[in-house]
């Protein structure tokens, strides 16, 4: 699997939602996306990608475009596209 | 008249502080909710549609100080399960959210302040009101049931003297909105904080947002509540490395929580100097029937401690009898000031009077230990505590058969409910429909196919033959 098939996997698995409603899905937009979901979500993310992520950044992720910048970074490295 | 708060006491403090830096001094709250409580005339049923937001809060207090009875309902509640509470009740007012009010186009608007409106609902039928009825309010499960539990004066006065007093709580105090104020356990931080002039900081936003922490760190926050999964979550996000010089205290109520969470969060307060206080209650009770005192909180691990000021504990065996014994299971059974009138199931009962006289059944199955300290072992009913809410299992499988006409049974744990049903094509629609009737996440429900239900020869559901799938 691409990082990309893994990151947009975490997505719809947790949030029981179809591929193409995730360009542009914030936090709460879907209500699986709540604070319950959003911890399923970081720790699927965490998992796939063998990562541990810092708690400014679990509370940064705020959206699906946001979570590539900040899997992007230097502590992570994993690119995601 | 004030029925509960003294709020002109305090009238320069500021009561209320949200994220957006909205506020209002325990002088205005005594004001401006004298305005409200003019507008709607005098005693009737009022339902509030509850935000943890400043006209919110302004709604409640104006209601329960003028003899004015709420029935507090989150304003995200579904639709349907909205329309059945108002039909049940026939209430004379809504108190909701301004942005609300094109889901009720009939009703009159006839005041407005701080963000909510006053509607008419508009209703014929008018139900009698008991004297010292004050609010009603669901028993934290939301499976739509029109079942509420009714309130005294006296019930919500006395619950929050013994908080205020068991948590030592004074005018310093800046409590943070973790929970909504229609849930008892969030409720009772606005009682006993209100009653020591202390500023409640009102937001919106949970845990996982950056903007609660922000503000958290901007208005100085001393303290908040969680439920066991709040603290799941609090320790996934490294809380103990979290930088929050402001906060004393956090409690936990609303079920269970692992003995190795209380263990980390009860090291956490003693090293860093804080409180950590699990706490025991349930809305039969008001809010709150036990504490277990912050410096015994690395001790008694497990414990969820001993009665508050003013109540008592005893446990009973199968046959009625006080058990004496330590480590001995038997039911809980609470007495105190606080225990609530009863239930109501429609507007018929409103009129009802005090059914319990101060004594509580809690359905939950206990032990005490030498020193007096109990513990939760089990429960007497078929129920799970969901993120906090309490979810009859019951009433979960009336209402898939109902709707589907099958077969089915559910159980599980706190935090996990298992959908047991025998058709692999209805399977994922009964799990949707109970998420849609619970709105809780999805991740706790879990539907399993079986070839059948285990029952015995008289057609009841052998549950613990379905354990199995979840231990």
């Amino acid at each position: 699997m691409t990082n990309l098939e893994k990151y947009n996997q975490a997505f719809i698995e947790n949030f029981e939602v179809t591929e193409d409603q995730l360009p542009g899905l914030k936090y709460q937009d879907v209500e699986a996306w709540d604070s319950v979901g959003h911890m399923g979500l970081i720790a699927s993310l965490e998992e796939a990608f063998d990562i541990m992520m810092d708690t400014d950044d679990i509370i940064d992720f705020g959206s699906y475009e946001i979570g590539k910048q900040i899997l992007a970074k230097d502590a992570y490295g994993v690119v995601v596209e | 008249m004030n029925r509960i708060w003294d709020l002109s006491a305090f009238a320069d403090r500021t009561a209320l502080l949200d994220e957006a830096s909205e506020s209002m001094t325990y002088g205005q709250l005594q004001a401006e909710g004298d305005e409200l409580a003019k507008a709607v005339g005098g005693r009737c049923l009022a339902f509030i549609l509850c935000r943890n937001s400043i006209g919110s809060v302004l709604g409640y207090t104006a209601f329960l100080n003028h003899g004015i009875v709420p029935v507090m309902v989150n304003s995200h509640l579904e639709e349907t399960l909205l329309v059945n509470l108002l039909e049940a009740y026939a209430p004379e007012y809504l108190w909701l959210p301004a942005d609300q009010a094109a889901q009720f186009p009939g009703m009159e608007k006839t005041y407005e302040a701080r963000g909510y409106i006053l509607l008419k609902t508009g209703f014929a039928k008018r139900y009698l009101l008991y004297e010292d009825l004050a609010l009603l309010i669901t028993t934290s499960g939301s499976t739509g049931s029109p079942k509420l539990v009714r309130q005294s004066y006296e019930n919500i006065l006395d619950n929050a003297r013994s908080i205020a007093a068991y948590l030592r709580l004074d005018e310093t105090e800046r409590p943070i909105t973790t929970l909504p104020m229609n849930y008892v356990y969030g409720l009772s931080i606005i009682n006993s904080h209100f009653l020591v002039g202390a500023t409640v900081l009102l937001t919106e936003k949970g845990l996982m947002q950056k903007e609660f922490w922000q503000f958290f760190r901007e208005a100085g926050a001393t303290s908040f509540g969680g439920v066991p999964y709040t603290y799941e979550m609090l320790f996934k996000l490294r809380f103990f490395r979290m930088d929050l010089p402001s906060l004393r205290t956090v409690t936990q109520a609303g079920g269970k929580i692992t003995p190795e969470l209380h263990e980390k969060f009860a090291a956490w307060a003693a090293d860093t100097g804080r409180n950590f206080v699990v706490m025991y209650g349930a809305a039969e009770a008001t809010s709150r029937m036990g504490y277990l005192p912050p410096e015994k909180a690395v001790e008694k691990k497990g414990s969820m401690g001993i009665p508050i000021p003013g109540g008592t504990f005893e446990l009973l065996d199968a046959e009625g009898n006080r058990i004496t014994e330590p480590h001995t299971t038997g039911e809980l059974v609470y007495t105190g000031k606080n225990v609530t009138l009863g239930y109501a199931e429609s507007g018929e009962d409103l009129i009802r009077g005090d059914e319990r006289r101060g004594r509580l059944e809690t359905g939950d199955m206990a032990q005490f230990d030498e020193d007096g300290y109990y513990y939760i072992v089990g429960r007497k009913k078929r129920f799970l505590k969901i993120y906090g809410n309490r979810v009859n299992l019951d009433e979960i499988d009336r209402m898939v058969k109902a709707e589907f006409q099958i077969e089915m049974a559910s159980a599980g744990k706190d935090d996990h409910l298992y959908l047991f049903v025998t058709n692999e094509k209805t399977a994922e629609s009964v799990r949707e429909f109970v998420i849609g009737k619970t709105k809780l996440n999805p991740a706790a429900f879990k539907a399993v196919v079986l070839d059948e239900i285990p029952k015995n020869d008289a057609g009841k559901t052998l549950y613990s033959e379905l354990t199995k799938y979840y231990e």
